[in-house]
């Protein structure tokens, strides 16, 4: 079967397919359509993780990293999105913001 | 007490006297008679930032720029000389719109060599004169030189491309910008060239969210479940005062003292400020900017740690820089009296690994964050002030850059009314 991700990240493969997105508007679609226990389980899962996939990712160049290597990152930017809710707001979207919208329409890479 | 000195007369709106102290009205902001006026009495007068000269890298890139209240489209070019100029967006042959793709009211950007009109195919050149016509022996005594696009005034300051909707402005760029704005050159904004930009169509006047960020003595508040209850709490407690507010001409300036996020005790942080050495304020480890010394305008009340200082250029412009070395824009479209385009742009260093990569991403992901907070209480706001049940509203010390905001649209309505009178 192929991964995603490198093999000493097994533990976090089940997510990747959800989770490695290569841009914020659909990281942040992602984050409003899933549920706190969805979003809570993935965040343990890779804030334990974290600090090694971080490690991982800066053996590499930014604008040469390897497939898997980039969904590392992908999957670490999606950390970072889930941890609004799940640090702070207890709910997927930012309270009384309803009305409100910020279009994320230029970003780096990778 | 307060933590910070204020000026001899006792408080910063006093210092300046021509502000009053008395309640304001919000009127400007709710009346489509004033946004009328607005738009020939600002935007047809003041110069305008429509971007960067990084947004234009080689002879031939080009930018296009709504500018709805003016009622026009300016499309912004690097000529054959290198040099950036700017033309109103219109053939002139019949009027159509030159360079637009696929939805005529969006905004594009590309490289061309020459612009070239969908409808009949006349073509200009960078420089905007007219080089061909087609089937031009068919026409009148048609003269090409007499033809070419019609300018716009354009000129840069720091990278910041800005334009004048005016036959003749009133003052140069540098003029108009004055000291407190040009005393940041220096600063290395060019070489801040990661860059994440956000957008959204806001139903409220535009400056009403200039007022939401032009402000800190709501940050505790509106901002405070985003922080650790224990930080909240000491932020409440505490309240808001900035160091130093400056007004200059039509242009306003705050500048806030920091906090050393890093050296809080742990329940002062949220887990991901830690995984990612990075928040609100940017990453924890700021990058060498490369600079002999800071430019004079920058952290004018010498604090340490020092905050950030947030420019606000007159009319619906925001440079907002942070001691960690990135800046934020604003900038603040109006397209009816009761909504606009607002656009934030982060800019930073370029990454050098994964590392400060995620870094940055936290910051941006924190700024949207906070933004949908400021952007929440605008629509809000907006329908309330337009009920009209409330016509007087008491600020603070602590709001005067509103204050100065609201009175400086006032002083250029009233200078173009009593140039339309004649007077």
């Amino acid at each position: 079967m192929t991964t995603l991700l490198p093999g000493e990240f097994a533990e976090l493969e089940p997510f990747a397919p959800g989770w490695c997105l290569a841009t914020e508007p659909e990281r942040y679609a992602k984050r409003l359509a899933s549920s706190m226990e969805e979003m809570q389980a993935f965040y343990d899962a890779i804030t334990k993780r974290a600090e090694e996939a971080i490690a991982y990712c800066d053996r590499f160049p930014l604008d040469e990293m390897p497939d898997d290597a980039v969904n590392v990152m992908r999957l670490l930017y999606s950390m970072i999105t889930v941890s609004f809710p799940v640090e702070v707001w207890s709910q997927q979207w930012v309270p009384d913001a309803g009305a409100a919208a910020l279009d994320c329409v230029i970003e780096p890479g990778p | 007490m307060p933590r910070w000195p204020k000026p001899p007369e006792g408080s910063w709106t006093e210092h300046y006297p021509e502000l009053g102290t008395a309640p304001m009205s919000y009127d400007d902001s709710i009346s489509p008679e004033f946004f009328e006026l607005e738009r020939k009495a600002i935007f047809g007068r003041a110069w305008l930032n429509v971007g960067r000269v990084e947004q234009l890298p080689r002879s031939g890139s080009y930018f296009t720029k709504e500018i709805q209240a003016a009622r026009t489209s300016v499309v912004v070019v690097r000529d054959a000389g290198g040099e950036v100029r700017a033309f109103h967006n219109v053939c002139r042959h019949r009027g159509n719109k030159l360079v637009w793709n696929d939805l005529p009211k969006e905004e594009t950007s590309g490289f061309c060599r020459q612009f070239t009109c969908k409808y009949h195919g006349w073509r200009y050149g960078l420089d905007g004169r007219l080089n061909f016509v087609q089937q031009e022996g068919e026409f009148f005594d048609l003269d090409k030189k007499d033809f070419g696009l019609v300018p716009v005034h354009c000129d840069v300051w720091a990278g910041f491309v800005f334009v004048n909707l005016a036959k003749e402005p009133e003052q140069t760029l540098p003029e108009f910008l004055g000291p407190m704005i040009t005393n940041l050159d220096g600063y290395p904004f060019d070489k801040m060239t990661e860059r994440w930009c956000y957008r959204s169509e806001v139903g409220a006047n535009w400056k009403l969210y200039m007022d939401a960020f032009q402000e800190f003595y709501h940050a505790a508040v509106l901002h405070g479940s985003q922080a650790p209850a224990k930080f909240s709490a000491a932020a409440q407690q505490a309240g808001f005062e900035a160091p130093h507010y400056r007004l200059e001409g039509p242009h306003r300036l705050v500048s806030t003292s920091g906090v050393v996020t890093w050296e809080l005790p742990n329940d002062m942080r949220k887990p991901m400020e830690d995984i990612t050495r990075s928040g609100l304020f940017g990453p924890w480890d700021g990058p060498d900017l490369g600079i002999e010394k800071m430019p004079v305008g920058l952290n004018p009340a010498g604090c340490d740690p020092w905050g950030l200082d947030s420019f606000q250029l007159w009319p619906n412009f925001t440079i907002l820089i942070w001691s960690g070395g990135w800046y934020l824009t604003y900038h603040y479209w109006p397209t009816t009296y009761n909504t606009h385009v607002f656009e934030g742009n982060l800019y930073f260093m370029p990454s050098r690994n994964a590392r400060e990569r995620l870094a940055r991403e936290m910051a941006a992901a924190t700024f949207k964050e906070y933004g949908l907070q400021d952007a929440s209480t605008l629509e809000a706001t907006q329908m309330m002030l337009e009920s009209r049940a409330v016509t007087e509203f008491p600020l603070c010390d602590q709001e005067i850059l509103c204050r100065h905001l609201h009175k400086v649209a006032a002083d250029w309505v009233d200078d173009h009314r009593r140039s339309l009178a004649g007077g």
